[in-house]
């Protein structure tokens, strides 16, 4: 195989690596998956907000 | 609930995130100051004092190094250290390794320190040091590897969260960088030889310095802005499948860009040619990420009104986006052709340094210190409101004056009479910039000032009793 069809090929397979990245993260079954990963940011802190409340009310 | 008013101080290992985040605040002064004075010996080359340690050769790498390393990676070590520990629920794996890296982390920034001053250096820019410190350095980033990667493999979440993607991608990044960069021979303890020669020397250095561009100041940083915009604006990212595939693109393109940095050199022209489409092809990703932060204010934009730590992330986004899509541009041959090597660079430098990188990290850190100290607050809500618009005139007044005077600078070079010869000489060029380099100069003050005004707070903040600081929600609800 000859150098420009080498380079050819990797220039498909990197095309298609990035569509199928792409559909793979826009696919509407991870959807959920994602909402709750988007949340990590917020999961440790209900016990911290509850109990700074409560700390508030006393 | 007596002491555990923040229970979930218990539960991880803040103690390092401490050491590191009160480090970044005065690495950014040591760093900026030494900034400043080297803006200044340009206006009045006598603050040189005549002295060998303190002629601008030796300082200008002294303060890339510090705020790069010690002000910048700091601040990394700081909030990557946070962001895996409460992203993945679980303690910082091996936390007498991560104490190492804090330890030797500042014993690399001191033999920096004094050994620039001192003219050690191995002539590439933002690799300067000397190779025991280049082992060093290794050493220590493993170390920051293992006990990263350990955390996240021992975490108790089920997904990892994008920040870590980014800081993942950093610390891997950055290690084969500074290894493959930093291949040298040894003549004594103190002097040694690159491995490459010519051009491909010439090429690996700036595969290295754009991709330390790339992956500390970018990748890494926008591992801060994917945690801390959306918890400080109270809502999750914009988009979270944006996000992946802005990591996936942003990191496979990063990489091709460097040869930017070295056209119309002896670098083939097909190289240049590359770098400067890879480099295009980068501002899609770029604002793919800008946008996703910034949108994460949308329904919160009233936030802005009140929170200068949201104005400082926000802003900060919004130099980011400006700085990546004035670096696509310079990266174009023929803009290149007029930009490079004038002062539009270093407007173009400082607009990332100053206004994405160290407000991000200003940013972050005033959301941080309250957290790590047990206070609901910072002591000075109007003190972080006064720093923020020191820092962003501050970036104001640097960029513009280096704008001008590069543009400026680029057009007297290659201005040329009618015979030929040139219109003017480089002295005429330089005398033209004084003014320039007097209003960069202020700039500097502003943004330094703003950070002795951060320490005071931070100082004031640490010191402050027990739970006198409530979160502003806290105290007007009680």
């Amino acid at each position: 195989m000859d150098y420009g069809t080498l380079r050819g090929i990797i220039t498909i397979v990197v095309m298609v690596t990035f569509i199928g990245i792409f559909a793979w993260a826009y696919s509407s079954s991870r959807k959920k998956q994602f909402d709750e990963a988007a949340n990590l940011v917020f999961s440790d802190d209900e016990q911290n907000l509850v109990s700074k409340d409560s700390g508030e009310q006393k | 609930m007596m002491n555990h008013s923040q229970p979930q101080g218990a539960d991880y290992n803040y103690t390092i995130v401490r050491q590191f985040a009160l480090t970044t605040v005065f690495w950014g002064i040591v760093g900026m100051s030494v900034g400043v004075l080297i803006a200044a010996q340009l206006i009045w080359p006598q603050l040189n004092f005549d002295t060998p340690w303190l002629t601008y050769s030796r300082l200008r790498p002294l303060h890339t190094n510090a705020v790069i390393f010690a002000f910048g990676t700091s601040a990394l070590f700081a909030t990557s250290y946070y962001i895996v520990q409460r992203t993945c629920q679980t303690r910082l794996f091996a936390p007498k390794l991560a104490a190492f890296t804090f330890w030797g982390w500042q014993a690399v920034i001191i033999s920096a320190a004094i050994s620039l001053p001192m003219g050690f250096t191995q002539g590439k820019e933002y690799a300067e040091l000397e190779w025991p410190i280049d082992i060093a350095i290794t050493i220590i980033w493993i170390a920051y590897a293992v006990v990263f990667f350990g955390t996240i493999v021992k975490r108790t979440t089920s997904h990892i969260y994008v920040a870590n993607w980014f800081f993942g991608a950093f610390i891997i990044t950055v290690a084969v960088l500074h290894i493959v960069n930093s291949m040298a021979v040894p003549l004594s303890l103190t002097k040694s030889y690159s491995l490459y020669s010519g051009a491909v020397d010439a090429m690996v250095q700036w595969w290295y310095g754009h991709n330390a561009v790339g992956f500390l100041l970018t990748a890494g940083f926008l591992g801060m802005m994917y945690y801390f915009v959306p918890k400080q604006a109270g809502r999750p990212v914009y988009s979270y499948r944006l996000s992946i595939v802005h990591f996936w693109a942003l990191i496979a393109l990063y990489i091709w860009a460097g040869p930017h940095h070295l056209h119309y050199t002896a670098l083939p022209d097909w190289t240049q040619s590359l770098g400067m489409v890879m480099s295009l092809i980068l501002f899609a990703p770029s604002w793919g990420g800008m946008i996703n932060g910034i949108m994460t204010l949308s329904g919160a934009w009233h936030k802005l009104r009140t929170d200068p730590i949201l104005r400082f992330l926000v802003v900060s986004l919004s130099f980011y986006g400006m700085s990546t899509f004035e670096g696509p541009m310079m990266a174009i041959k023929t803009v290149n052709a007029l930009s490079h090597y004038t002062d539009w660079t270093i407007g173009h430098v400082h607009s990332g340094a100053l206004g994405w990188v160290a407000m991000v990290s200003i940013g972050s850190l005033y959301h941080l210190i309250p957290v790590l100290f047990n206070q609901g607050r910072m002591y000075s809500t109007n003190l972080i409101n006064v720093h923020f618009w020191l820092a962003t005139i501050g970036t104001v007044l640097y960029i513009v004056s280096m704008w001008i005077s590069g543009v400026m600078q680029g057009l007297m070079w290659r201005a040329v009479n009618s015979d030929g010869t040139l219109t003017y000489s480089f002295v005429e060029s330089l005398e033209a910039s004084y003014p320039f380099y007097f209003v960069r100069f202020i700039g500097g003050v502003f943004f330094l000032t703003g950070m002795f005004i951060m320490a005071y707070n931070v100082i004031r903040t640490v010191r402050a009793p027990k739970d006198s600081l409530p979160a502003i929600a806290d105290a007007k609800a009680a």
